[in-house]
């Protein structure tokens, strides 16, 4: 598919000769005059899959990506790598394994290096009722083929021995484990999906912003762009984290609020951690990137912002968090830290639907689980704009879910967005 | 953040409790309407979400249990008018 194939040899070859044959991995592109049979609003992780899958899956490829900056420079670049496939209810886990499945042959599908890791993630449990709870989602996982491990007490402390498992207020008891799950290189990911739907056609048009949708009798024609009107069939929206602002223009009020999460690297440590380990009761998780810093987060900031930057006290709870149970982190230093949007929705799970603007399409209420969504959001959205019908997996992520009291509540704490 | 209480001067935010839009005052009076069943999925589900000047309920759990309306700018955090719930919404006629 792609012009130039990557391999050991391709990089042998260039390595002789000076580096000389390579060549971009994607075509920078400018509006086409006759506009295209589909417009994708957003030139991130979901936006260039769905494009990637409109081209490949659907043989729809006079596709343009719009982004306002430039790829993959927001949430797909600003989260913490994780993948994995622990949910519990039926609403949501089939397609959050679809999407480890796409993330298991991510990299012979695009031929692209995402560094796709499979080191395994451990939520930790502190309590009886905690452990009753692992037990149904662990289940529920089974169900769903997704695996999963339970770790008694004395495993967990073999595998990693500098977790406080006397903890006075959260000893650990034993944890949940998803062996599949893992880490990705996420910035790898944008950039292969650009090339990917680059190489099927797709136009991927930077510094164009979204100022209006131009929209005749309940239909929507195109999109207004600081490029100009660019005429569209249809018109997918993928911009998790400013889906209110966007959609807005097209005189939708969503389901969804903006909240700050943020994250943290620390300083390169030697390989100590060969998992994610996640402390839900502190709200702590953490895991050891190929460069050795330890990546962790934990809440969000919990009001309102569109600002990519939280506040200190979140700072001081998640690294207490961190320090709680794994008193080790104390000693290292505090590398990096910033924060990305999130698109809270009212049940804690996200939207790929119609509109009641035909032709108008919406992705997102991604919370902060859409990283690991990528390849099956953009797999399901490229569905429906290509066929109209929701992809089997992703029917119960509608938009009129609350209207008829169909929530996909997987904590249970109702529109209460700052909780979920 | 620092919100400047009507009553107590300037507080940290952390001693606050966010709920979400002081939209949430306007709970809708007539739950026999024949519009109830909408008023209430828009009461409760639809938010403006404003990127800008936003006005918000925030609780002062660890100081008086009063409910503020703040405003505070969505892209800035910077917090531009501070008042007492209870006289945002008699303002409004409710009862409290």
């Amino acid at each position: 598919m792609s012009k130039t194939k990557y391999s050991a040899l391709k990089v042998l070859k260039e390595a002789l000769t000076g580096h000389k044959g390579w060549e971009p991995a994607w075509r920078d592109a400018e509006p086409k005059a006759g506009g295209y049979d589909v417009i994708i609003i957003g030139g991130g992780g979901h936006g260039l899959a769905t494009a990637y899958y409109l081209a490949k899956n659907h043989g729809i490829t006079n596709i343009a990506v719009l982004e306002k900056g430039w790829i993959g420079g927001g949430n797909v670049g600003r989260n913490t790598t994780i993948i994995r496939s622990n949910y519990l209810l039926p609403g949501n886990e089939p397609f959050y394994e679809m999407s480890m499945q796409l993330w298991e042959n991510l990299e012979q599908d695009l031929n692209y290096n995402a560094m796709v890791s499979q080191r395994g993630i451990m939520n930790l449990i502190h309590s009886d009722a905690q452990r009753d709870a692992f037990m149904r989602r662990g289940n529920a996982m089974l169900f769903a083929d997704a695996g999963c491990e339970y770790l008694n007490k004395k495993e967990v402390k073999e595998r990693y021995p500098f977790l406080d498992m006397d903890n006075a207020r959260f000893p650990i008891q034993g944890a949940l484990a998803q062996p599949r799950g893992g880490t990705v290189r996420h910035d790898a990911v944008a950039w292969g999906y650009a090339r990917g739907a680059s190489d099927l056609g797709v136009d991927i048009i930077q510094n164009c912003e979204v100022t209006g949708f131009n929209i005749e009798n309940g239909k929507c024609l195109g999109v207004q762009t600081t490029k100009g009107d660019i005429k569209a069939g249809r018109v997918g929206v993928c911009v998790a984290g400013s889906s209110s602002r966007v959609m807005a223009k097209a005189g939708i009020n969503l389901p969804i609020e903006s909240h700050v999460l943020q994250a943290f690297v620390t300083e390169g440590l030697k390989p100590v951690m060969d998992n994610v380990i996640t402390f839900g009761a502190g709200h702590f998780y953490c895991s050891q990137s190929d460069k050795g810093g330890l990546v962790f987060g934990g809440d969000i900031d919990a009001y309102n912002t569109y600002a990519q930057r939280g506040n200190l006290p979140v700072v001081e709870d998640v690294c207490s968090g961190g320090m709680a149970i794994m008193p080790m982190v104390g000693r290292v230093r505090l590398l990096r830290m910033w924060g990305g949007i999130m698109d809270m929705s009212m049940d804690g799970s996200p939207f790929i639907d119609k509109t009641d603007i035909q032709e108008l399409f919406f992705n997102g209420g991604w919370c902060y689980g859409g990283f690991k969504a990528t390849p099956a959001s953009g797999y399901c959205y490229a569905h429906l704009l290509a066929t109209d019908e929701p992809h089997e997996v992703a029917t119960a992520f509608r938009l009129d879910r609350f209207r008829r009291g169909e929530m996909i509540d997987e904590k249970g704490v109702g529109a209460q967005p700052n909780l979920h | 953040m620092i919100i400047n209480h009507p009553l107590l001067g300037p507080r940290d935010s952390e001693e606050f409790v966010y709920l979400g839009s002081a939209d949430l005052i306007n709970r809708p009076t007539n739950w026999e309407s024949e519009e109830a069943a909408e008023d209430f999925y828009q009461y409760l589900y639809i938010r403006e979400n404003i990127a800008g000047d936003n006005r918000e309920l925030w609780y002062h759990e660890q100081g008086d249990q009063s409910w503020l309306v703040v405003t505070r700018c969505t892209l800035t955090h910077e917090i531009k008018s501070v008042e007492l719930a209870q006289d945002v919404s008699r303002a409004q006629g409710r009862s409290k």
